[in-house]
């Protein structure tokens, strides 16, 4: 039920060791367009942070083929519960950077009207859920809506992510637990990129994985290389696969290394040694698929060149769109609490509002 | 028309609901087989199986994080906490969760979670089976609060509660669960939420009081009656979002409050309640707004009876409301 061995596909070179899935060449090829498109917002997006056009921003720099591959089998009915670094999901489903970019600003075009910090997404029309910033509280989330997929007798598969800190929590054993109980189809995906914030994953816990975990819920867990774009898609063919037919949620342990800092607020050389991140340059996931596909006759330096451009591109021009809208409504803190605004969230709208007219008021206090 | 009590009136709406809507789902410790611990759902299992009527495991996240990804899904899941001293364990559910869905997703995503859960003391429960959490939750936008105080209102609340587009916590006074009876409705009527009741009519003072406090309320106001002072009682049966139109109009026409409840004084809903009197009908009052409440203390076992506000604690403060 355990299997702590680390799936792989490709080694570090990106020589086929392993079997690799069936997968078309065009997919093969946009698979890796979109890790390319990931590692290039991460470096326009860090770099629009440091000039103070955005507030926050968080890397996926070095987990592209974890978060790709996670995103590949899946189909556009079932939901994804994301945590911080799994918008490269989203972008795979179908959201555009343009609305990515909107989100990070926090505009009156961003999808979430600018009620949530930057890379706290979420985009219903790709089934993604948005999550908060407490971490592990989606896995439960997941759980719930597969028991109800469940119940409902709909094959819909639901992805609950997390990162090896937030294996710790207690939502992370109710989500678990509640899931092997039920057998709800949901598929627990961890990217262990080993670093919860700055504490280590041997400050997290001692256990041999975190695929072992699994075996405590009765529950099928496994290990994969998360910097392998065909392993993870390998892996989560088969979880996604088992539970879509009825055969129970699977956790998956994808090994990967947080390349960059915790988000654009951090500075990991505070605990970090810089001689550990080099170790892991030398495994990039997305340089490592790259050397598969030209292996395989499907990647030129002119495509890349190309993809590079048109990304580039598209990414100048959503930051241009984005920049010259204005920023949300002042109403729009006040909507949405409730289906229905309740009376006295009125008064308070209408005051404030009148007070962002200018309004002065005499006399009266006007609540 | 049946005579129930607040337990099968509850029993019977979740019943009505199970019935009429598939989305309808109860899930809960001890809600199967058992019933619940106080038979709320007894039966329910019987008769909708084991996938409407869910036991779970042992984690009172699980439950409430479980109902709202249910939710999210397009059910209808009512949760049973089993008493709310237990519900701590899913307070970051509820708060960071449960009532900020709708508005961090800008109304892509809602999740009508209905949290069912006994609260209030006099059943010698102790410090861990009779606490009144009310105002954590008040304090909390995204949620509604509802505390009926009759086995009517228990079952129409509840249905309402049930056919809403947002979440509620709707606490249930385990200490009225079977000590009133009355006629109850067959099938589905609804009781709106946010709307206060007039328990008893007067013209001097105003009680606001819900749940158990409500009938200690009207044996005060009864008390005063002899003492020839008319005294209203105003049971709230929504705490969050308050009906400030009832009370304002009680209060403005009386000229004097009390307030009652079995929770701790200090940032209780009572504060609440006094700060919207003051700040909408101070040139209407004629004494100081007075609270009657539980102790600053945690819920005492051997020594319930001196903690909870009884009829006489109540009449106290009418009497010095009246004379002042």
């Amino acid at each position: 039920m355990i299997d702590e061995t680390l799936r792989q596909v490709l080694d570090d070179e990106g020589r086929v060791t392993g079997t690799a899935p069936e997968i078309p060449d065009a997919d093969l090829r946009a698979l890796h367009r979109h890790m390319l498109k990931m590692r290039t917002l991460d470096q326009r997006m860090l770099s629009l942070q440091r000039q103070g056009r955005i507030g926050f921003y968080g890397l996926a720099t070095g987990q592209e083929a974890a978060i790709t591959g996670s995103a590949y089998p899946l189909r556009a009915t079932d939901w994804i519960f994301p945590a911080l670094r799994e918008t490269g999901v989203s972008l795979w489903r179908g959201t555009t950077v343009q609305e990515l970019v909107c989100q990070l600003i926090g505009n009156a075009g961003d999808v979430l009207i600018g009620r949530q910090m930057p890379m706290h997404f979420s985009d219903r029309k790709v089934n993604s859920v948005a999550w908060s910033s407490v971490i592990g509280t989606q896995l439960v989330h997941a759980m719930g809506a597969a028991w109800a997929a469940k119940i409902q007798k709909k094959d819909d598969v639901m992805v609950g992510y997390i990162g090896d800190g937030g294996t710790s929590s207690s939502d992370f054993h109710a989500a678990l637990n509640f899931a092997a109980v039920k057998q709800a189809p949901v598929v627990f995906f961890c990217q262990n990129n080993q670093w919860a914030i700055s504490v280590p994953l041997s400050e997290q816990t001692v256990s041999s994985s975190i695929a072992i975990k699994a075996a405590a819920y009765g529950m099928r867990g496994v290990r994969v290389d998360g910097n392998d774009l065909l392993a993870v898609i390998a892996v989560m063919r088969e979880a996604v696969e088992r539970a879509r037919s009825g055969g129970g949620p699977t956790f998956v342990e994808a090994l990967t290394f947080r390349m960059g800092g915790h988000s654009s607020s951090d500075d990991p050389t505070r605990y970090r040694d810089p001689e550990l991140v080099k170790t892991w340059e030398k495994r990039d996931p997305v340089a490592r698929f790259g050397a598969y596909l030209r292996g395989k006759g499907l990647l030129t330096d002119a495509d890349v060149e190309t993809w590079t451009a048109e990304i580039g591109e598209e990414i100048s021009q959503a930051v241009t769109a984005a920049e010259a809208m204005p920023a949300p409504a002042l109403e729009t803190i006040f909507t949405d609490v409730y289906a229905k605004m309740p009376a006295q969230l009125e008064t308070q709208m209408k005051y404030a509002l009148a007070l962002g007219a200018g309004t002065k008021f005499d006399g009266a206090f006007p609540l | 028309m049946p005579q129930m009590t607040m337990v099968q009136a509850i029993t019977d709406a979740l019943r009505v609901s199970l019935r009429e809507d598939p989305r309808v789902v109860v899930l809960g410790e001890d809600v199967g087989k058992n019933g619940g611990v106080f038979r709320v759902t007894e039966g329910l299992q019987a008769e909708f199986g084991a996938d409407r009527v869910a036991d779970t495991p042992l984690a009172e996240n699980g439950i409430i994080g479980g109902a709202i990804g249910m939710a999210m899904y397009g059910m209808r899941p009512v949760a049973e906490i089993q008493f709310v001293d237990f519900i701590y364990p899913a307070f970051d559910q509820i708060v960071s969760e449960l009532a900020k869905l709708r508005w961090r997703s800008a109304n892509q995503y809602s999740c009508p979670v209905v949290v069912r859960a006994p609260y209030g003391g006099g059943i010698r429960g102790g410090l861990y089976h009779s606490q009144s959490p009310e105002a954590y939750f008040c304090h909390t936008p995204g949620l509604q609060v509802v505390i009926p105080s009759t086995p009517a209102d228990a079952k129409g609340l509840l249905l309402s509660a049930m056919t809403g587009e947002d979440p509620v916590i709707f606490l249930e006074p385990k200490r009225l669960y079977r000590s009133i009876k009355e006629d109850v409705p067959e099938g589905r009527y609804t009781t709106p939420i946010g709307k206060a009741r007039t328990a008893r009519a007067g013209e001097q003072l105003t009680v606001l009081a819900y749940g158990a406090m409500v009938p200690v309320s009207v044996e005060a106001a009864d008390m005063a009656a002899e003492r020839g002072w008319s005294v209203e009682v105003l049971d709230l049966r929504t705490l969050l979002p308050l009906d400030t139109e009832a009370v304002l109009e009680s209060v403005r026409r009386t000229g004097r409050a009390v307030i009652v409840h079995e929770a701790p004084r200090t940032c209780g809903y009572g504060a609440e309640l006094s700060a919207t009197i003051a700040e909408h009908a101070l040139t209407a009052l004629q004494a100081p707004v007075l609270r009657v409440t539980g102790w600053d203390t945690p819920f005492p076992y051997t020594l319930e009876h001196t903690y909870l506000p009884d009829a006489k604690r109540v009449f106290a403060a009418i009497e010095h409301v009246m004379n002042f």
